[in-house]
């Protein structure tokens, strides 16, 4: 038993004041969870604290809450750890901060509306399976590895940790989002349905679709059964390119291409040449003037000067397209064997077939530190340009 | 008024499957859930669902093996008829999405199972709650035009006509308060179980056995009530489960002393034994001083190879890993018996019709019965889409060939006038509704389990009794309309306290051991004198005992052994 103090952001509609901070002192085992904490103060101190909970076991997808800002589900929170991850975060005896999840309303206390932020995008992706014809009379055949491959975005259980993280989402609220694109794969691969093509064309066209992402991780974080939704997104993705859809509204599909080409040919991003490349495919140096390319670098210059201005484009040098540091020595050559070894590979990370991560032995720490790979690349680039 | 012809009361899978059966004839159907339908604990069945589906497999055998199980209290016309449609069942869910586990040519692959004389459980690795109800949910949303969802609504009471007949429910709006008589050609309760009343149990905060109660309040009548299972593998302290696809993946259970002790109480069948029998095993080597320190056995799945774990049993390693602090693919893990599901429930016929003209039982909620004594694994999910689509059918059935006559206003105004007591009870006017829960179900669990007796049962009645008179006199915090959970708690807890009434009755009457009721005082099986089921109606003295016939049709009562 220990005792904790949980700061909850608190919000009772019906008494006219605003939101507000309190804080519950709770005493329990450090195993037990979050959500058993907030239990505990509404079970003692205060009936009207309200939160969405059930099976208490990460299976139900109810507690869906912010805790020390990090989107999760309560009841698979350890308390102790929490305790120890906002004393790490502010130093000292600091409270648990316990918050409604982000991207949503708040109803009441802990409690969001997901209907207008997550139900209405899960029906916007026609989540229910699309077969040809008559089934059979037994069951579909199809291969073993498919369904197992489904079963990860099958695993979602709709909490919605995923979209209270979602960056994308804060930007563009229309954004189709994590949890709804997940499901959006659990139909397109799987082998029964028979619009697969049709889907991905949807999620594509749609500039709210599947290249709105921007692959930030940050659902992979927030979810609580390895779903991994960024990584469905990234399939979609690829299974759209598969299938030659490339005219989508946000340039997505050029985009992605002009990144693998450059990375395989440079190792780093060429951040001038990417946009080019992106709405302008396949001219080298000089701008193709059609209307859309035209159209999409203007749009993009705002961009570009923030991107200056803030210092993530470092040197005005590497806005002129083509002028970019190679890698040292080798490792571009490197760089290409990774790309052979995906090609004839083809790896998916799914938690179904491979595990966790800890049951991968991490490789030997390279002797090549992060200082000494900046040295060598800035070296590069000095004789390069010179 | 919100009306439909037929209302189904409660969203898991038992619920979901009455909507869409009674949609498929063409009459409106409002389902009703206290929380978003995919939040239904249905999502907690792991291991699987039975059908003998393979070619080498028989529905006698499955049925066999169900009526053994039930320890022959099981009704065999209703076993027979779950039996004989699961392999159909199976592949309509296969053919609206359910992923199901594949075998090498590419169809449908199965797992070993508890109680079970062959490999005939099919599954979605340790997901197959969750991947079915997801997959009927989808169709749900796709069948919006003919299905109406009521997410979030909170049923206090059953609606009767002047007949007597069961024609709406009584409903609290949970996201702002307002109160709503909905009106039904026929009403499906579908509100699962009620492990609630005892902690712990693996069972979810919802499952506070609102059903059965509110049937039992209009005169239904209960069957099997004493019938609780105590599932074999749950999580010490936390009552978390732990899927039987473990054991049914090969995994061990060993006492502190590293014996595999199932041995000794069923050679054949080890591991694989009906619960009931795995779960006295493990209380009796606890009992007895071969238990870990914490009054906890092993199970060991280190023996499972590491990618089948992570292929078939993924949701273990997680739960192993987050509430145990335990890798099970390296070290076997600590597990005990705990409450589990209520075999027991509201007398039905094979059509889901209870004794209340209207109103109809399916899943937990109801006692059709198809588990008598004891459930075998794999056989709840099946239950709940069997009976849930017959129910339906019927129900809808019912719905075009009646004439509607209006439920009585009265319930409506009864409800609202029970509700405003309950939130002017002054603070300090009497026990913290928490605090009467707890001492439930402590009480409960400590009286009424894997081992019971007579001085126990009546102990644990006594204090049911008492508990029920403070619960009138228990106060709330929120006074408010939106999402009054306070308000919501209070009314689950007069739900549980009739179900736990109802156990303690049925537990004390049944003078002998069968099934998931074994008596210390009355250690056998008597066929002579109990071979029948316990019935319970609702007087003004509490609950009336009544006594049915089991249905048997080809299977005498034999000794039962694994």
């Amino acid at each position: 038993m220990a005792e904790y103090t949980l700061k909850v952001r608190r919000y009772q509609p019906e008494s006219g004041e605003a939101a507000y901070w309190e804080e519950f002192k709770v005493d329990l085992d450090p195993s037990l969870s979050v959500l058993d904490g907030l239990l505990q103060a509404k079970d003692r101190d205060d009936g009207s604290l309200a939160v969405r909970c059930s099976c208490r076991a990460a299976i139900c997808g109810s507690c869906g809450m912010k805790v020390n800002g990090q989107s999760g589900l309560g009841c698979k929170t350890q308390i102790g750890e929490a305790h120890e991850a906002a004393n790490r975060r502010n130093g000292g005896s600091e409270p648990i901060v316990v918050e409604p999840m982000g991207n949503m309303p708040v109803i009441k206390d802990l409690i969001t509306d997901m209907e207008s932020t997550h139900w209405a995008k899960i029906r916007r992706v026609t989540p229910w399976l699309l077969p040809h014809g008559e089934p059979p009379e037994r069951e579909y055949v199809v291969e073993p590895e498919s369904m197992i491959d489904i079963t990860q975005s099958m695993a979602c259980i709709q909490c919605g940790a995923c979209v209270s993280s979602c960056l994308s989402m804060e930007a563009d609220p229309d954004f189709i989002g994590p949890a709804a694109l997940a499901k959006a794969y659990r139909f397109v691969g799987d082998p029964r349905d028979a619009e697969t093509v049709e889907r991905l064309h949807d999620l594509a066209h749609d500039p709210h679709g599947i290249y709105d992402c921007t692959h930030c991780f940050s659902c992979i974080d927030a979810c609580p059964k390895g779903v991994a939704p960024m990584d469905q997104i990234m399939r979609l993705r690829r299974r759209a390119a598969e299938e030659g859809i490339e005219d989508d509204p946000n340039n997505g599909a050029n985009h992605v291409k002009a990144f693998v080409k450059m990375i395989e040919k440079k190792g780093t991003n060429d951040e001038a040449l990417l946009i080019q490349e992106s709405y302008a495919p396949g001219v080298k140096g000089k701008l193709k003037p059609t209307k859309g390319a035209v159209e999409g670098l203007l749009k993009s210059l705002p961009t570009v000067l923030r991107a200056i201005k803030t210092g993530k484009a470092r040197s005005p040098s590497k806005l002129i397209p083509g002028v970019h540091p190679k890698l040292p020595g080798g490792a571009q050559d490197e760089v290409k064997a990774i790309y052979a070894h995906a090609e004839e590979h083809r790896e998916e990370f799914n938690l179904y077939i491979k595990g966790e991560d800890e049951d991968f032995v991490e490789p030997e720490p390279d002797e090549m530190t992060d200082a000494t790979i900046e040295a060598e690349a800035a070296a590069a680039a000095e004789s390069e340009e010179s | 008024m919100p009306k439909h012809d037929v209302l189904v009361i409660g969203a898991g899978l038992a619920g979901q499957r009455a909507a869409l059966a009674a949609a498929e004839q063409g009459v409106s159907v409002g389902i009703l859930s206290k929380v978003h339908p995919v939040r239904s604990h249905s999502n907690a069945a792991q291991g699987g669902i039975n059908a003998a589906l393979n070619p080498g497999d028989s529905w006698e055998s499955h049925a066999f093996d169900t009526i053994k199980g039930s320890d022959y209290l099981g009704d065999q016309d209703a076993v027979e008829i779950m039996a004989r449609e699961a392999p159909e069942e199976i592949l309509h869910m296969e053919h609206l999405g359910v992923t199901f586990h594949r075998n090498e040519e590419g169809k449908l692959g199965t797992r070993a199972f508890g109680g079970a004389s062959a490999a005939r459980t099919y599954y979605v690795a340790d997901i197959t709650g969750q991947a079915i109800m997801h997959v009927l949910y989808e169709q749900l949303m796709k069948h919006s035009d003919q299905v109406a969802r009521y997410e979030e609504w909170f049923c206090t009471a059953l609606a009767l006509d002047e007949e007597g007949e069961c024609r709406g429910v009584v409903t609290r709006n949970i996201a702002d308060g307002s109160m709503e008589l909905f009106e039904a050609k026929a009403v499906i309760l579908a509100c699962g179980g009620n492990g609630q009343v005892w902690k712990p149990t693996t069972n979810a905060l919802i499952c506070t056995g609102d059903g059965i109660a509110m049937a039992y309040r209009v005169g239904a009548k209960l069957m099997d009530m004493e019938m609780i299972q105590y599932h074999p593998t749950t999580l010490a302290g936390k009552g978390f489960l732990i899927t039987e696809g473990a054991r049914g993946e090969g995994a061990h259970l060993l006492n502190a002393k590293g014996e595999r002790f199932m041995e000794r109480y069923a050679p054949n069948k080890m591991e694989l034994a009906s619960r009931d029998v795995v779960s006295r095993a493990e209380q009796t080597e606890i009992n007895e001083g071969r238990g870990f320190p914490d009054g906890t056995v092993a199970l060991d799945i280190t023996v499972v190879p590491k990618k089948r774990v992570h292929e078939a049993l993924r949701e273990i390693v997680l739960v192993g890993r987050d509430f145990a602090g335990v890798d099970i693919t390296r070290e076997p893990i600590h597990i005990k018996p705990g409450n589990h599901y209520t075999m027991g429930g509201v007398k039905t016929d094979v059509e889901g019709r209870t004794d209340v003209p209207g109103l109809y039982a399916a899943g937990e909620t109801a006692c059709v019965s198809v588990h008598g004594g004891n459930r075998l694994g794999a056989n709840s999910l099946l239950d709940t889409l069997i009976f849930g689509r017959r129910s339906g059918a019927d129900a809808a059935a019912r719905a075009k060939r009646i004439e509607g006559s209006r439920p009585s206003r009265e319930a409506l105004e009864a409800e609202q006038a029970q509700i405003d007591a309950i939130a002017a009870r002054e603070k300090g006017s009497g026990r913290r509704v928490s605090e009467i829960k707890l001492e439930l179900g402590t009480t409960m669990d400590a009286k009424v389990a894997v081992f019971r007796d007579e001085a126990g049962i009546a102990e644990a009645l006594e204090t049911v009794r008492r508990l029920k008179q403070e619960a009138e006199s228990a106060y709330i915090d929120d006074k408010g309309q939106i999402f009054n959970q306070d308000l919501l708690a209070a009314i689950e807890l007069g739900y549980m306290l009739d179900n736990a009434e109802c156990t303690c009755v049925a537990a004390l009457e049944r003078k002998e051991s069968r099934g998931a009721q074994y008596r210390t005082d009355f250690p056998e099986r008597n066929d002579e004198e109990w071979l029948k089921h316990i019935d319970l109606q609702l007087t003004d003295d509490g609950p009336e005992i009544s006594y049915s016939e089991v249905t048997i049709t080809q299977w005498e009562p034999q000794e039962r052994t694994y």
